[in-house]
């Protein structure tokens, strides 16, 4: 699931796009605003379940759909698969991270997202989540 | 119970939001093949700089460019959004500094541990049917649900 090392102009605007209609909906959606998120954490807003399924019904059509209309991306070579599997780095990775998450009410893609609403405070949280990233790459590649 | 009372901000934007964020990452799926989860950026990232093994991973060092890119691309979309669809103010948060700081390394090294976050597992798991995917989304809303209950509950944050 590596991609392509070099990419096109083409390909590159593509992602661009792509990543930009991401973070529009982010925003729109409020997500980006860590006290929705907690507010929802604490059953006083559902929207989040909103948000949530209108993108993976968008999602489960084009994972469906795409690859028996065509014989491969329009850019690319192949179209890829999510590889998920279910261990225990997975049980308490999806814990550790669900604490923090609860913390702080905020996860990666807002992190990112939110910079462009000028939203400075999240840099504590994304600076903390490239920390946490480094620690468990080291520590996974001790051994 | 009424709609307001589940959702005390209105529902449309919710729903409109997410229905572009699934088309952020069909269109990615369309021209490349590629999924758009977020978390693995932050590996794929260090990967420019730490010689450790683990980020030398070809998952990494290969998708790091593109991975950058769609980052990048987030940024420019919320960017699009405040100018021309708010109010110009720029977003802040009352959530306190040590929260964002330690909530946001559990984030890190929790997402990258269990190989995904809220958009890997939650959107393109799920949008792939893979059960493990539901198995990740439910145990972190779960330690999710806890926590932030806990907090308010104890008055820290």
């Amino acid at each position: 699931m590596s991609g392509p090392t070099k990419m096109s102009p083409a390909t590159a605007l593509v992602v661009l796009a792509s990543g930009a209609l991401f973070g529009f909906g982010l925003s729109l959606s409020t997500m980006v605003q860590p006290e929705v998120v907690l507010g929802f954490l604490r059953f006083q807003d559902w929207g989040l379940m909103l948000v949530m399924g209108g993108a993976v019904v968008v999602t489960l059509l084009a994972y469906k759909l795409l690859p028996r209309l065509l014989r491969r991306p329009l850019l690319g070579d192949a179209f890829h698969q999510h590889p998920s599997q279910w261990n225990r780095d997975t049980l308490q990775g999806a814990a550790l991270f669900g604490i923090g998450w609860g913390l702080c009410g905020v996860c990666p893609g807002p992190a990112i997202a939110g910079l462009g609403t000028g939203n400075w405070d999240l840099l504590w949280a994304l600076g903390g989540i490239v920390l946490g990233a480094l620690a468990q790459g080291l520590r996974a590649g001790r051994g | 119970m009424d709609v307001s009372t589940l959702f005390p901000f209105g529902w449309q934007h919710y729903l409109l939001g997410g229905l572009a964020i699934g088309a952020g990452v069909a269109l990615l799926f369309l021209f490349t093949g590629l999924i758009g989860g977020m978390s693995s950026v932050f590996s794929s990232t260090w990967s420019y700089l730490v010689r450790n093994p683990y980020f030398q991973q070809a998952r990494y060092t290969g998708s790091r460019g593109w991975r950058l890119v769609y980052a990048a691309g987030l940024v420019v979309g919320a960017l699009v959004w405040w100018l021309g669809f708010s109010d110009g103010t720029p977003l802040h948060t009352e959530v306190p500094t040590w929260a964002l700081v330690v909530g946001g390394f559990l984030v890190g090294y929790g997402s990258r541990l269990g190989n995904g976050c809220t958009s890997g597992h939650g959107i393109c798991g799920l949008g792939s049917l893979q059960w493990p995917s539901l198995l990740a989304v439910l145990t972190f809303m779960a330690t999710a649900f806890i926590t932030a209950n806990l907090v308010s509950f104890w008055g820290l944050a």
